[in-house]
């Protein structure tokens, strides 16, 4: 059986001023039938733009993607007409991002836009498109739907426009949602009242899940797998298990370690990432990730490490991966 | 750190409120509501104390750091620095306390002026205080500054743009530390930061925690964060302090309902924890501060509600020495 998302070297890049900025730099990955997979990162290092390629959502200029395939059920969606990937996007894959209020139209109702959409990709009549957009803000959470249906996105709160984010994602019976950031602009209460929505809607409907984010917390609890990214590559990727208590790539180790932990005894120093990610307008000889890496030998500099199976399910880009795994082990 | 602090206070709020108006019209101003940003809030820090306050957005953490500065003029209460009430100070003596006092805010990118070279910026404060008016002296203290928070020298020739997020939020605190302060209040400090970049500058506030025995009040919503830095935590709600303890204690032994449900939101990094845990995932949201709920304002999100609490707004008492809590049904 194919995957539902299988992203096969991907590589996107942006024209500055300041040169050519390598955003993706060859990115492969699968997603399967219902599966959540967390892609985590820091700032810059590729997650969101990486995302946005797979819809073709790179705005052009300055953006392009230069190469890679992208294939949805088998077919490639970055050689797809205009007229087909309007199809599935919004359709088929569907997208929640990081700030409701800007990804709501403002001037139209929230009726409106739910409506808008199911009308077009499901060839619903306005009267069914409102039954089932009243449904829907049932099913979101969203108390008194009739009223809300009239009102603008400004009336509602953070957390009651991401769920109307997550019924515009889910009103067209999509088979992935890419959620980028979906709960970074919220609180604490709020994000876990979302997630909890999303995983419980996900699992409901069978539909797969790519959450995009920084926080560590968020993916432990809630991704099936999970693909660790640094300046524009995938540098580990297996189980939400392997790489929380077997990470084989000394980024992972990094991220890991420099985040306070609660179930951690208190006092406890903080070992952060030494450094700054690298500039993705230079071309990076060797590996990205080397200057900050206390692993790093001489072939590191010299040649680039690829993705090598550490396990079932579990690779990383690592020549030193071996020697980490052993520290690891006698740490333990 | 010990529970019920001993010695004078550095920094004594007491009964703090800051109601703001809420106004219509254009031509004639009429106040149709007020938002009580912070009710009633009262606490201690002592020198080299790290008190962390938290609370979700709007529930009036920000606000009381602006009063403490006085950045605002509080509608009522009092806010002692070094024993000395600062609404009482003419401008003289205000800024004289304010050289002890410091801020560092949360938005490395909007809170350095992009025009000026970082070493005005980490150099303004001290000319404008008249310490080292001499140039040549200010230009090796900001050196020197820039050392300290783990920057190279050089950089005083940059300006914020040409560096990173982190490197500016060093800069912020080198600005921070320019007048030898005793008090800096981080607003958010390191939430916009990333988590390696987050790391190196939790680390650097805690070195110079103990190089200069600053006191911090450290207001965040990141709650592994406060707990990693902070002794003692006061967590807020709609403008009420909630709960008061040690960091232990209240991380241990929760008791408001309030704060057990923040601590249940925070996912932890583990996914083996993270499967057995229990979510019970607080409803609701935060009410309206210009319409907020009668006696307790946490009864309709909570579990332990009575008819009571509709009515009676409840008081803080302290259950263990130094560990307080404004709910009657704990």
């Amino acid at each position: 059986m194919t995957a539902l998302l299988e992203v096969e070297n991907l590589r996107t890049q942006f024209e500055t001023s300041a040169g050519t900025v390598r955003a993706v730099d060859g990115v492969s990955y699968t997603v399967e039938e219902g599966e959540t997979v967390g892609i985590v990162g820091e700032s810059g290092c590729g997650k969101s733009v990486g995302a946005l390629s797979v819809l073709r959502l790179i705005p052009h200029p300055p953006g392009r993607v230069v190469g890679g395939s992208i294939r949805f059920r088998g077919e490639d969606l970055l050689a797809m007409s205009d007229e087909k990937l309007h199809s599935v996007r919004g359709g088929q894959i569907s997208m929640v991002f990081q700030e409701p209020m800007t990804s709501l139209n403002p001037v139209l109702t929230i009726g409106l836009q739910l409506c808008e959409t199911m009308e077009f990709h499901l060839k619903l009549t306005p009267r069914q498109a409102r039954l089932r957009a009243l449904e829907l803000l049932g099913m979101v959470g969203i108390s008194e739907p009739g009223r809300r249906l009239d009102q603008y996105p400004h009336h509602l709160s953070g957390g009651m426009r991401q769920r109307v984010m997550i019924a515009l994602a889910m009103s067209c019976k999509p088979k992935l949602i890419i959620a980028d950031e979906p709960t970074t602009a919220l609180d604490v209460t709020i994000q876990a009242q979302i997630l909890e929505l999303m995983k419980d809607l996900t699992k409901r409907f069978g539909v797969a899940l790519i959450v995009i984010t920084h926080n560590l917390g968020v993916v432990a609890r809630y991704a099936d797998r999970v693909n660790v990214m640094y300046a524009g590559r995938i540098v580990e990727s297996g189980s939400a298990a392997d790489i929380y208590h077997r990470p084989m790539h000394p980024y992972t180790l990094g991220l890991l370690r420099s985040v306070p932990r609660m179930d951690r005894p208190r006092g406890e120093k903080l070992i952060p990432i030494e450094g700054q990610p690298p500039d993705l307008t230079r071309e990076i000889a060797g590996c990205a990730y080397r200057a900050r890496c206390s692993f790093a030998t001489e072939r590191c500099a010299r040649e680039d490490p690829v993705r090598e199976a550490v396990g079932p399910g579990h690779d990383s880009a690592c020549f030193e991966k071996d020697r980490l795994a052993r520290m690891l082990k006698v740490a333990s | 750190m010990s529970a019920a602090p001993a010695g004078r206070p550095l920094l004594e709020v007491k009964n703090l409120k800051m109601h703001f108006p809420v106004t219509e019209g254009v031509m004639v101003r009429k106040v149709v509501a007020t938002v009580k940003a912070v009710d009633d809030v009262s606490f201690t820090l002592q020198p080299g104390e790290t008190l962390g306050l938290v609370g979700e957005s709007g529930c009036g953490k920000t606000t009381t750091g602006r009063c403490i500065l006085q950045l605002e003029r509080p509608t009522a209460g009092q806010i002692l620095f070094e024993g000395e009430d600062l609404a009482r100070l003419d401008r003289k003596g205000l800024s004289a306390k304010r050289e002890r006092m410091q801020v560092i805010f949360q938005d490395p990118y909007s809170s350095l002026n992009p025009r000026m070279k970082v070493g005005s910026i980490i150099g303004e404060p001290m000319k404008v205080h008249r310490i080292l008016p001499d140039a040549k002296r200010r230009r090796e203290r900001v050196a020197e500054l820039l050392s300290v928070c783990g920057l190279n020298p050089k950089f005083m020739d940059r300006y914020p743009h040409e560096m990173s997020g982190g490197q500016r939020q060093r800069v912020g605190i080198a600005r921070a530390l320019a007048l030898n302060p005793q008090f800096i209040v981080c607003d958010e400090a390191v939430s916009a930061l990333d988590v390696s970049i987050q790391a190196q500058v939790i680390n650097l506030l805690e070195d110079l925690r103990d190089k200069f025995n600053l006191a911090y009040l450290f207001i965040a919503h990141d709650l592994s964060v406060v707990r990693h830095l902070c002794h003692r935590v006061a967590v807020m709600y709609l403008g009420k302090l909630v709960e008061l303890a040690d960091s232990d204690e209240l991380f241990e032994h929760p008791r408001h309902p309030y704060t057990k449900a923040l601590l249940e939101a925070v996912p932890i990094p583990d996914p083996a924890i993270e499967k057995d845990r229990v979510h019970r995932i607080m409803q609701g949201e935060v009410p309206s501060p210009m319409n907020p709920p009668s006696g307790c304002v946490f009864h309709p999100r909570c579990s332990l509600a009575v008819d009571s609490c509709k009515r009676e707004v409840p008081q803080a008492r302290e259950l263990r020495p130094g560990h307080w809590v404004a709910c009657p049904r704990v």
